[in-house]
């Protein structure tokens, strides 16, 4: 085979690889707008935030299809995930990259690669037979949002360390070498000149573990408690949008089932719009910084 | 610019054909089964034993829940749904049911309450939110963590009819789904209250101490009185087919109503029909 020819032959590959998975995302969203067409043209767009709760199995007129509860949720457990996550993976990186050396930091390494290879369920019933009897100590039920929260921050706390200690590894190695030499300390260094640097690839690791704590599925129903309200405090069970499709989806059809799409629709929603204001809000940072 | 539009044509008849395989049938002497997982462990052992028999067949359980099951077969998903609830009227007009066993739906609390009996007047105050305490039905003093299930299971459905009270009144603390996470909760909580089938809960009470079904209106909630009608909330297991059975699903269903497996139907606590 020519080189040329093989050239060719990769490219259509890649290609074909690249394309098929762009072709995928527009499909899931052609299909979760078609699915839910019924349900916005029978119960109308306003009813989803505007009714107060959630009982969709009655019918059209008496059902409540509030997802509003649900909305907040899901933003809260996400949100409290990454409060817990992102300083303990930042500290975490930090501490490899800059602090750790040899055999220890490939094994620091190592372990971070397995806790983020740990099944979802795995965690979830970890969470449900450890973390929920000690939670149970504070107020019942225990399972609750600080539950699922916690729970979370553990499946993305590599994320953070994988995306962030990356983004230290790809600064200039001569910004070290210049820094020693000016007798700049390495607190001020890693605080005052590789964090700034490095900053873009480091939120890229947040925004990713975010929309990965919004879209988890396993760990929610299994530790949040699936109660349709609207949060009052960190010990309080919620469900997330996630959750509500996993626990009804099976069973739902109709209207009900228009509407548990429905909601799959506003999460790929509220994780793209998670995407687009990380973007919006890096280009800011950086404008600044220049 | 020529170039650039017939490769990208090129690569959407290629994911055609690549996603193609993914929507195709699959193959006759598979019967796939889904639907309730009260009675999913059940039909896994009645097809293995069946595959383990002279019979060609390869049989794939999954759960899902019993509407999901019935609605499966309907549409063609599957071939052979299951069911923990006897069929609605319209669904009775397009498919067809065959009982393998009979369950009971016992209310569940941990071994360390010392509660005896809850009438259903307390049971529906304590789902509504009126009673939150175990001392205002003769306990002791601890919280009540109501555990509830998920809407569509049939277990709610049973509950729900048996309680009377309107869907919107349920004030639970957690709503589970699967029966393992109900065990877990109740495992991990002296004041939790759950509703569980009677074969879990049998099942389950064989591997731990640590849960303990109450018992109904004076009748205990047991295998036996569910077998003699005498336990008030009662539902049949059944599997359910098209109307027009293929050869692969009724050599299925036929072994699964024999009994050549009330062994097993006995063996999960469930009740065989005859």
């Amino acid at each position: 085979m020519s080189a040329s020819l093989k050239d060719s032959f990769a490219k259509t590959l890649l290609g074909f690889a690249s394309s098929l998975s762009v072709l995928v995302i527009f499909f899931i969203f052609y299909f979760l707008l078609k699915e839910s067409s019924l349900a916005l043209s029978q119960i109308g767009g306003s009813r989803f935030f505007s009714d107060s709760t959630w009982a969709p199995e009655l019918n059209l007129a008496e059902g409540q299809f509030g997802l509003l509860e649900m909305i907040v949720a899901t933003v809260a457990v996400a949100t409290l995930a990454l409060f817990i996550a992102a300083p303990i993976g930042w500290f975490t990186a930090v501490y490899i990259h800059f602090f750790c050396k040899g055999a220890f930091r490939i094994f620091l390494h190592r372990v971070t690669e397995i806790v983020a290879g740990l099944p979802s369920v795995v965690l979830g019933l970890w969470g449900l037979v450890v973390l929920v009897p000690v939670l149970l100590n504070l107020r019942a039920p225990g399972l609750s949002v600080l539950a699922g929260a916690i729970v979370l921050a553990i499946m993305i706390i590599p994320t953070i360390v994988v995306s962030t200690v990356s983004a230290y590894q790809n600064l200039n190695s001569e910004l070290t070498l210049t820094s020693k030499g000016l007798g700049i300390g390495k607190a001020r260094f890693i605080l005052e000149i590789a964090t700034p640097l490095a900053s873009r690839g480091i939120s890229t690791g947040f925004v990713l573990a975010l929309a990965r704590a919004m879209g988890e599925t396993m760990v929610v129903v299994m530790v949040c408690g699936n109660v349709v309200q609207m949060p009052e405090s960190m010990l309080d069970p919620v469900r997330t949008l996630t959750g509500n499709i996993a626990l009804e989806m099976g069973y739902a059809y109709g209207s009900h089932q228009s509407a548990l799409f429905l909601s799959g629709f506003l999460l790929l929603l509220s994780v793209l719009t998670v995407f687009i204001a990380g973007r919006l809000f890096l280009k800011t940072q950086e404008e600044q910084f220049r | 610019m020529n170039k650039v539009k017939s490769s990208s044509f090129l690569y959407l008849i290629l994911n055609f054909l690549f996603l193609f395989p993914l929507v195709a049938q699959a193959e006759s002497t598979k019967v796939s089964i889904s639907g309730s997982s009260t009675l999913a462990p059940l039909a896994a052992e009645i097809a293995k034993r069946l595959e383990n028999s002279a019979s060609s067949l390869r049989i794939d359980v999954q759960t899902g829940g019993s509407s999901k099951g019935i609605t499966d077969v309907i549409k063609g998903l599957s071939d052979v749904g299951m069911s923990s609830r006897a069929l609605f009227p319209e669904e009775e007009a397009l498919v067809k049911s065959h009982t393998v066993a009979l369950d009971g739906v016992a209310f569940v609390v941990n071994s360390k309450n010392p509660i005896k009996e809850l009438s259903r007047a307390q049971l529906a105050d304590i789902y509504s939110g009126k009673i939150s305490n175990w001392k205002e039905v003769g306990g002791q003093d601890l919280e009540i963590t109501v555990i509830d299930r998920a809407k569509g299971r049939s277990e709610k459905e049973l509950v729900k009819d048996y309680l009377g009270i309107k869907s919107t009144d349920y004030k639970p603390d957690i709503v589970a789904g699967e029966n393992q996470q109900c065990v877990k909760l109740v495992e991990g909580n002296s004041g939790a209250l759950v509703y569980l089938s009677i074969g879990t809960t049998e099942f389950e009470q064989k591997r731990s101490s640590k849960i303990r079904a109450l018992p109904l209106s004076g009748t205990a909630a047991t295998a036996e009185n569910v077998k003699n009608g005498t336990f008030p909330i009662i539902r049949p297991l059944v599997l359910v087919t098209k109307k027009k059975l293929s050869p692969s699903s009724k050599e299925f269903v036929q072994f699964a109503v024999s009994s050549q497996v009330k062994d097993l139907v006995e063996g999960m606590a469930f009740v065989a029909p005859q």
